[in-house]
């Protein structure tokens, strides 16, 4: 069975994003990138299945500008056998590339899509369950297990409430929740050898412009700034404040 | 313009079962969207919700009463609710893991985008949402025909219950309940979390631990100061991933948001994801041996110290609630 697994390209976790004055978008020159950490958790349940021996080959995709290729490197690193870069610089939004996912799935014909459950960038939390129902594929979101079975996948989701264990039937969509598994690094030798695997890259630019644009983002601001508050020196104080000045005890 | 929302229920066996807190705030914001509210209520046995919802501002509720929705899979639901979409200019459900799961099949399904999220309703095609975990508030426009959205339910209030003409309740066409039928995935099991405590993303106190309580039994302390103030209890992920406590606890950018009247914030650092589902909290307390930790900025009050000390006397000087 043939896995593929979506990634995207993001800004760090561990930087802290501002708005650009004007409004128009976020400040990226010399920030650094890195891949979603929920795509780095599906690459690596990938890898996973794999060594497993239950997955033949595994595909990445990223949709995205040139430098996208990085990222596609650091998964073919981590294990992926190939990556297939589908170049755009225009903005993208979930619906969208849902749709360019679909083509790619209807070319390579993979038993299971893996997916970050959301990008840290757009929060949207949407991409895997639109391929999927595109698809009209099973899905299982946010999943914290994955086990596959013959021609069927058991899926442990983490809900609101608890866990909740799906069985679906392949081909299906999965989509990665923080605890599936601890992605690994990629070791020196590792990045070399990915040097040489094959990544394939095309325009989809022409297939962009026949997709309707959905979800517009007119503007952005940063988010009001919290007061400042203070530091008391002890329990009696804390107490007294939480009672006497701000009321909430 | 008028409105479907999708109900969620929630609480205990048959006669404990109401319709979720956040679907309530949902009705809200769909009446900042129109006049004409109608709800999707699904399951096997609604019907005594539908008393529940007499003196609600709702025009119709479609009653889908079938074993194929019993777990409300998104398979089962989304082609259900596309086929009756199509009577609607919006589509709208609160931000939970059930909502998540679905609307974006939805959406895909009518070919439409979905905004996710919303904390703000502009007008009948713009709305407001956080991205990059809340460090930039974003103003989108749909320029589709039928709007797909999930709203937070901490920016809405509940809705008001009373002087409504009474709700008139239709069972979904057999043809289209018919749709539910799906053999693309099958529930197995859940493990759900019981808890005598509020609901955490809607409770007036949350008391929530990190990483600095060291240990699933050091987490009881915790417990105890949410217990003294009638709190629920919340997690950092860290807290999470060592095994303290169970996911459904995590509060933050991919876990829970939450936005009580009092948040207090124990031996966790502030990282930027916890951050993002907390600062909308009315009053923030953090009690961290760091006096440099992050947290410290998004607080009102900090008190710098060893928690394993503060948190007990804490506990001794309140009094029992
Ligand atoms: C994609 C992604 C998504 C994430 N989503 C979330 C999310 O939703 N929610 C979330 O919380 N995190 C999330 N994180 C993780 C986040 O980045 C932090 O790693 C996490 O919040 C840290 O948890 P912590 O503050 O408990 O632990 P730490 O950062 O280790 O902090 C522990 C704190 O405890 C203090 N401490 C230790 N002992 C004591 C003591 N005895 N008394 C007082 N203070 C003490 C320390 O000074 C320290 O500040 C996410 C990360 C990524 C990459």
């Amino acid at each position: 069975m043939k896995v593929l697994v979506a990634i995207k390209r993001v800004i760090d976790p561990s930087v802290k994003v501002r708005v650009k004055t004007d409004g128009t978008g976020i400040e990226t020159a010399g920030v650094k990138m890195a891949v979603n950490p929920f795509c780095e958790i599906a690459v690596e349940q990938a890898v996973q299945l794999k060594e497993a021996g239950l997955a033949s080959e595994v595909v990445t995709v990223s949709i995205g500008d040139g430098a996208s290729q990085e990222q596609l490197r650091t998964s073919l690193a981590l294990g992926a056998d190939r990556a297939v870069h589908l170049q755009t610089d225009s903005e993208l939004e979930p619906l969208n590339v849902a749709k360019l996912l679909k083509g790619v799935v209807d070319r390579e014909s993979p038993g299971l899509v893996l997916l970050g459950k959301q990008s840290i960038d757009g929060d949207n939390n949407q991409t895997g369950q639109m391929l999927a129902g595109l698809l009209n594929w099973s899905q299982g979101t946010f999943a914290s297990k994955v086990e596959i079975d013959g021609n069927k996948v058991n899926v442990t989701r983490e809900l609101d409430s608890g866990l909740q264990t799906l069985c679906l039937t392949l081909p299906a969509v999965i989509s990665t929740d923080l605890r599936l598994n601890t992605p690994r690094f990629a070791s020196l030798p590792n990045i070399m050898k990915a040097r040489q695997k094959p990544l394939e890259s095309e325009s989809v630019d022409e297939h962009l412009s026949a997709m309707s644009q959905h979800i517009e983002i007119l503007e952005l601001k940063p988010p009001a700034p919290r007061k400042a508050g203070v530091k008391v020196s002890s329990v009696d104080e804390l107490v007294d404040k939480l009672r006497n000045e701000a009321g909430v005890i | 313009m008028a409105v479907l929302v999708i109900a969620e229920i929630q609480g205990d066996g048959v006669a404990g079962q109401r319709l979720s807190e956040q679907t309530c705030r949902a009705v809200t914001a769909a009446q900042q969207l129109s006049d004409n509210v109608d709800l999707l209520l699904w399951g096997t046995s609604s019907a005594h919700i539908v008393d529940q919802l007499q003196g609600y501002p709702l025009g119709q509720i479609h009653l889908l009463e079938s074993a194929a929705v019993e777990h409300g899979l998104a398979e089962s639901l989304a082609p259900v609710i596309t086929a009756l979409a199509v009577d609607y200019q919006a589509v709208v459900a609160g931000s939970s893991t059930f909502a998540k799961d679905l609307l974006p099949r939805v959406a895909a399904m009518l070919d439409v985008g979905m905004t996710s999220d919303v904390i703000a309703i502009e007008s009948e095609d713009t709305f407001i949402r956080p991205m990059y975990a809340g460090n930039a508030i974003a103003k989108v426009r749909s320029h589709d025909a039928i709007k797909v959205i999930t709203i937070r339910s901490a920016a809405f209030a509940l809705p008001l219950t009373n002087g409504c003409d009474p709700v008139t309740v239709v069972r979904v066409r057999e043809d289209i309940a018919a749709l539910a039928v799906n053999d693309l995935s099958s529930f197995v099991s859940e493990q759900i979390t019981e808890s005598e405590r509020p609901e955490l993303s809607a409770a007036k106190v949350v008391v929530s631990g990190g990483r600095g309580l060291q240990s699933a039994e050091q987490f009881h302390l915790v417990e105890q100061l949410a217990d003294k103030l009638n709190g629920a209890v919340g997690a950092s992920r860290a807290a999470v991933d060592a095994g303290f406590i169970g996911n459904d606890f995590q509060v933050g950018q991919t876990g829970k948001i939450v936005a009580p009247d009092l948040y207090i914030a124990l031996g966790i650092s502030g990282a930027i994801q916890h951050i993002a589902g907390m600062k909308d909290a009315k009053v923030v307390v953090a009690i961290n041996k760091d006096a440099d930790a992050p947290i410290f900025d998004v607080a009102d009050y900090g008190l710098v110290g060893d928690l394993f000390d503060l948190v007990p006397e804490m506990i001794k000087r309140l009094p029992q609630s």
